[in-house]
């Protein structure tokens, strides 16, 4: 059998990377309304991600780990170049990590301290990921132009972030919490469209190889029809949140969920289109996955490990969060 | 800034990253395994005392789980940061081991640590107690894989060039590779007496508080029994590791029990402070001929010196000091955890004095693993993979400012969890959790 090894663990890490940003995304995004909630507020939103986060943080270390593993030379390109954002990320998850649990053992002993932490950490790491992620999508390239946009870049994915973190509370909190979140949910709505916008008029006007994929003619003659529809899906989507979002509004008995699921269909376009902007290279418009890739039988080892494991994986995940379906609840013995 | 001065930074990044995770793994592994004993303990038979037990040591595993995972996922990040020639020497065989960690122990650990923690209530026993049996099996297999990786790493085996490029011929060489049954024995048995020490440490404090708890008499109880069993298992399995080490890394041996020169009938140095100038012994004591006869059963048996192996030597004043601190630490545990079983034979309230003992030997494993760790890294040095890949060549080309900015920040955030997670866990345990 001849499998493209590469392009496989191309498209598992895409896989990896974009749960991370979905799961961890709602995390952090609740992390980041903190100081918007009144303190009872506070402990039914950390409740609801109380389960979750230690797994959801996890998905980052496959993400990493399969670009180690699976395209070691990208992995010290990219992350020599992203040296100290990738440290203060790191930092960011701890303070939020430790932050969060000590919330909740250190009863009484400087929880104001906690939450502030357990804010700041959500935020600091959000924007270092969106900050790198700004400093990825072009090239690393150097020039006060090319700053500003990671600023805007690591802006837009806190609102993203934030959009996440109001859906799921939408989902799982009621009542005036839950009308909160609404208003939320539209404020990070703007903030996404905001991202969305700036990077996709950014990325062809830096690299030619990106405006290529898109536009026959830039800006105004696609390449075809069909590379329109992911931006006509993604409007769509953000659409379908602020549509639901008044319903709720409006009628409490409306459906709760729609909105977090056009969130992460936001999410899930933005990725693909720039997975379609980058493929097939992974430091853009230098190392394609295939020069980057590693030995044919270490990644033929660890592709025997990721297919023995994810079905289990995704089947005890799926069990994970239907044990804690339903609404948030302030846990007595926690 | 010199090149070696970038490396030592690099490495002392790292070393404070690595060291600082170790602590928390060192502690869940085993403690993994005493919760579920626990959960047990109550599901058969109901008492509140058992349920209170569980629902501590729950909050003092998860506490300790959530350090280790963020500081893990560091981890992750700095391999590529500080040591990018590492990957691309031997990533084909590190690479897969490292996935394996991540697939089959770290998502199964932290997903099914959510459903422990919060689930009591919304799931049946049973199926709580699968829960907690998966976080234990989690946390073990984690530790199977990267005492396979660090092994490997130690005593390389079962790899192959292929054109230019290292990778594993025989996997099954490559993971039970010649130090590894050891090294994996040393470890566990290590997390284990760390959790035991930990255990039975916080139940003397909260007996202290209040000498009529419960629950705390009865893990006091469990933490020296176990102890008491674990700690002659891992003399035996430590003095094996040692031989081991002879064979495969004879110069890490040479540097533990500072032998400068190759000689015959080599004394056991008691106390010295090894002099990397002079490589002479200032201020020793010695046994005469004791190495020898410990390390190949003959007075006169020949014993490798440091002069063997030039100009590949690790440096021997950590390293000799490193082995005599655990070995020193791991002797009084020994002598401690009997005393307590002795004194708490019968279910008797030992007396204070020996509660506020227990209290202070409440982190001797942490200590003892540190040490223990200190000996084994260092002293395979210069190698990061022995015999095929040096640390020097693997070291990556982050500049001075970068290194020294990340390295405060990284210390001020450590210290600062370190002092919280410490305050927090005597918070926990001096408040008890009253059945």
């Amino acid at each position: 059998m001849n499998l493209d090894l590469p392009l496989i663990f191309a498209v598992l890490m895409g896989m990896a990377i974009l749960l991370y940003v979905v799961l961890d995304g709602f995390d952090l995004g609740v992390g980041m309304l903190m100081p918007a909630a009144t303190p009872a507020e506070q402990a039914l939103m950390v409740a609801s991600i109380g389960p979750f986060w230690d797994a959801n943080e996890t998905w980052i270390v496959l993400g990493i780990g399969i670009l180690l593993i699976a395209f070691p030379v990208a992995h010290g390109e990219i992350l020599g170049a992203l040296y100290l954002p990738a440290a203060v990320m790191l930092i960011g998850l701890m303070l939020r990590g430790v932050a969060f649990e000590l919330r909740v053992k250190g009863e009484g002993w400087h929880g104001e301290l906690w939450n502030w932490l357990f804010w700041f950490g959500s935020f600091l790491a959000s924007f270092a990921q969106g900050w790198m992620l700004g400093r990825y999508i072009t090239g690393f390239a150097d020039g006060f132009l090319y700053y500003v946009f990671a600023l805007l870049s690591g802006a837009a994915l806190c609102g993203g972030y934030v959009l996440l973190g109001a859906t799921w509370l939408v989902l799982k909190t009621e009542g005036a919490l839950q009308q909160k979140t609404l208003a939320w949910t539209r404020w990070g709505l703007m903030w996404v469209a905001l991202g969305v916008v700036l990077v996709s008029l950014a990325t062809p006007l830096i690299s030619p190889t990106v405006q290529a994929k898109w536009f026959a003619q830039f800006p105004f003659v696609p390449r075809s029809p069909w590379v329109m529809l992911l931006p006509l899906a993604t409007l769509a989507a953000g659409w379908r949140v602020w549509r639901a979002t008044g319903r709720l509004k409006k009628d409490a008995s409306a459906p709760d969920w729609t909105a977090f699921a056009g969130a992460i269909s936001i999410f899930a376009l933005a990725f693909a289109g720039l997975a379609y902007s980058l493929f097939p290279f992974v430091v853009m418009d230098r190392i394609t996955i295939w020069q980057a890739a590693s030995h044919p039988s270490a990644l033929r080892m660890s592709l025997i490990g990721v297919v023995i494991v994810l079905p289990f994986l995704l089947g005890y995940t799926v069990f994970a969060h239907r044990v804690f379906r339903g609404k948030a609840q302030a846990e007595p013995n926690e | 800034m010199e090149t070696t001065d970038l490396l030592l930074l690099a490495r002392a990044q790292f070393g404070l990253n690595i060291a600082f995770h170790i602590l928390f793994p060192s502690l869940t592994i085993a403690l993994g395994w005493i919760l579920l004993y626990f959960r047990i303990r109550y599901a058969r038979s109901g008492d509140p005392a058992w349920l209170a037990t569980y629902q501590l040591w729950t909050k003092v595993f998860a506490l300790s789980f959530a350090m280790g995972a963020v500081s893990g996922i560091t981890m992750s990040f700095q391999f590529g940061t500080n040591w990018p020639g590492y990957m691309l020497a031997v990533g084909n065989v590190a690479g897969p081991l490292l996935a394996y960690e991540v697939l089959f122990a770290f998502f199964l650990e932290a997903t099914f640590l959510g459903v422990m923690l919060f689930g009591m209530n919304r799931v049946p026993p049973w199926v709580h107690i699968f829960a907690s049996a998966m976080v234990a099996i989690g946390t073990s297999m984690s530790a199977f894989w990267i005492i396979a990786l660090n092994s490997w790493m130690q005593t390389p085996a079962g790899q192959v060039m292929d054109g230019g490029a290292l990778i594993a011929g025989d996997w099954w060489q490559v993971i039970f590779n010649p130090s590894m049954p050891y090294r994996m024995a040393h470890m566990l048995l290590a997390s284990g007496l760390t959790a035991s020490f930990v255990i039975a440490g916080l139940s003397a404090w909260r007996l202290l508080r209040d000498a009529t708890d419960a629950s705390a008499r009865q893990t006091l109880r469990t933490g020296l029994v176990l102890a008491a069993v674990l700690a002659p298992v891992q003399m035996f399995v430590g003095d094996q590791h040692g031989l081991n080490t002879l064979e495969h890394q004879p110069a890490k041996i040479a540097a533990m029990e500072a032998i400068w020169k190759t000689e015959r009938g080599a004394p056991m140095v008691a106390f010295a402070v090894p002099n990397e100038v002079t490589h002479q012994n200032d201020f020793a004591i010695e046994i005469p001929k004791l190495a020898s006869l410990i390390l190949t059963h003959e007075l006169d048996g020949e014993i490798k010196g440091i002069d063997a192996f030039e100009p590949n030597t690790p440096p021997v004043l950590p390293v000799f000091f490193a082995f005599r601190v655990m070995v020193g630490v791991g002797v009084l545990m020994l002598l401690f955890a009997w005393t307590g079983v002795w004194i708490t034979r019968r279910g008797a309230l030992p007396p204070r004095w020996m509660l506020w003992a227990c209290a202070g030997f409440t982190f001797s494993g942490w200590i003892a693993t540190l040490a223990g760790w200190l000996v084994t890294e260092i002293g395979r040095q210069p190698w990061l993979v022995t015999g095929v890949l040096k640390t020097a060549d693997a070291a990556g080309h982050a500049s001075g400012p970068q290194l020294g900015a990340s390295l405060t920040l990284y210390i001020i955030t450590y210290s600062a969890m370190f002092v919280a997670y410490m305050v927090v866990i005597t918070q926990l345990a001096g408040k008890g959790a009253h059945a």
